[in-house]
């Protein structure tokens, strides 16, 4: 897995989701280059996990289409691997057998390696319900990575996480993405967390794309005044609305 | 002293080994009559007798294929069918209200018309036991699968996993806790469906055994297949516990207690 493999080119062209009467999504135009690093932010309930299902294949969009390296999404795809915000590991397995079952020829050497690049190599024997929640996502981490997917998507994966924890993972997919090279689509509503993370940070609001920006800032990322302008830049942003929203509506409460 | 007795492995025996001391005496003592229960002592008596001339193999024996071989027609039955309306929607619309209509018969009322139709051979009694079994293991079954994790599900779609592979990896060993615990019941309803069957017709078996003793006005020997009956359910009971210890050891709270 030494070898930098290309990540996949994905297109999103005028895609919507609708929900009965509700559109959850309308007409989002995204273009992602390959390899690039790009982070998703947003409110809950602003369409942004339902953008990264239709990427998944997860769910069909109503209008427009997801496209990847020139061929449209149909369906789950051996290429692309999904993090979710719980570990989802099955507990009646150990973790090296979770770790198999991203692996396609059912080599449990290459499960031990994956296991091992993300420092858990020792723990392979054991139950995932004695595990912590940090170790149990890094084994789903193992789990998505050992099959060399070109497509990463991350749910919100850091979410559970206590603070320190978080830190150590968002360093552990920073280096296995340099590393390995794959596009990466991350799922967050911590701003920060974006900034630290991605290339780029798109804002959705309701079902729209509303800000698109680049992260010019050099890796690995201090916590310096550039990085403060980035995160003040998108979630002065996201308040705005807010405020003037609630300048109408002065009955609502947070 | 006290507490490590009370904390021990034989705790949970004081109890029981108490009551028999104490029904020993009464009986000697004469406060119990001979004819309304015989003494412990007379009652291993008879089983000591009765194991001399083997009928008393013979008998257990005969009791326990029957439970058996109901048991696993019966048991088959519930997972396949609950196996098929867990995963079916279908299948669960089409079947599943005549099986609980069904279900809220009471098997043992069915004796005479099972009587009727079978003879008071060992199909007659086979059949009830298989009907007793059966929905235990039906019922837990689908509320096991219907209980497994959506997400687990949907993990296993993006990895891949279906048909035969999703079914091993995820459905089963998920709804394998609910499965046990309908396993646990059904064996206690199979031992008492077939101790009512047995008592009513038979010509082998402990319930039989019980009958014809009491023919005899052999108290000892009908006390002796009471307790035969409860250590039969004691161990099966047992067994099942050490096999829910043995498939579900990545459970917490089933790991070795």
């Amino acid at each position: 897995m030494q070898t930098a493999q290309l990540g996949a080119r994905l297109l999103v062209q005028g895609a919507g989701k609708q929900f009965g009467p509700k559109k959850v999504l309308d007409g989002v135009e995204l273009h992602i280059p390959p390899g690039q690093f790009i982070a998703i932010v947003g409110r809950s309930g602003c369409g942004k996990s339902t953008l990264l299902r239709l990427i998944a294949g997860l769910e069909e969009p109503t209008q427009g289409a997801v496209i990847l390296d020139d061929e449209e999404i149909k369906g789950i795809r051996e290429d692309t691997r999904m993090l979710f915000q719980d570990a989802r590991l099955l507990p009646w397995k150990r973790c090296v057998d979770n770790v198999l079952i991203g692996v396609k020829s059912g080599d449990k050497r290459k499960a031990l390696e994956a296991l091992r690049q993300v420092g858990l190599q020792d723990r392979a024997k054991e139950w995932p319900g004695v595990l912590s929640g940090g170790q149990r996502q890094r084994v789903a981490l193992a789990r998505a990575l050992v099959g060399e997917p070109r497509l990463l998507l991350l749910d919100e994966p850091l979410g559970a996480l206590d603070a320190l924890t978080r830190i150590d993972m968002q360093q552990l997919i920073e280096d296995l993405w340099t590393e390995q090279g794959f596009t990466t689509v991350l799922v967050t509503h911590d701003v920060s967390e974006a900034v630290a993370l991605a290339d780029r940070v798109i804002l959705i609001e309701n079902g729209h794309i509303a800000l698109d920006v680049a992260i010019t800032l050099d890796r690995p990322r201090e916590r310096d005044n550039d990085f403060v302008y980035f995160e003040k830049l998108i979630l002065d942003r996201i308040l705005e609305r807010d405020r003037n929203a609630q300048r109408k509506e002065s009955t609502y409460s947070i | 002293m006290f507490t490590r007795i009370l904390n021990s492995r034989i705790a949970p025996a004081i109890v029981p080994i108490l009551i028999l001391i104490i029904w020993q005496l009464l009986g000697e003592l004469g406060w119990i009559s001979s004819r309304t229960l015989p003494t412990p002592l007379k009652v291993a008596e008879a089983g000591v007798e009765l194991t001399k001339s083997g009928q008393l193999f013979q008998y257990m024996g005969s009791s326990m294929s029957r439970a058996f071989i109901g048991f696993a027609i019966g048991g088959g039955i519930g997972f396949l069918l609950g196996l098929l309306n867990g995963v079916s929607q279908t299948a669960n619309r089409l079947l599943d209200s005549t099986i609980q209509m069904v279900r809220n018969v009471p098997h043992l009322a069915l004796i005479p018309l099972v009587i009727l139709w079978f003879g008071i051979g060992e199909t007659a009694k086979i059949f009830l036991v298989v009907l007793g079994v059966f929905f235990p293991i039906y019922l837990n079954t689908v509320h096991g699968i219907r209980s497994i994790d959506p997400g687990l599900v949907e993990m296993a779609k993006v990895y891949g996993l279906r048909g035969y592979a999703l079914y091993r990896d995820v459905i089963l060993p998920g709804a394998l806790s609910s499965i046990l615990v309908g396993v646990r019941y059904a064996l206690g309803f199979m031992w008492l469906t077939l101790i009512v069957a047995e008592t009513i017709s038979a010509n082998s078996g402990i319930g039989y055994m019980a009958m014809n003793a009491r023919e005899f006005m052999r108290l000892d020997v009908v006390v002796l297949a009471i307790i035969l009956y409860a250590v039969l359910g004691k161990l099966s009971d047992t067994a099942a516990k050490l096999l829910e210890q043995w498939l579900l050891k990545w459970h917490p709270s089933y790991a070795k207690r």
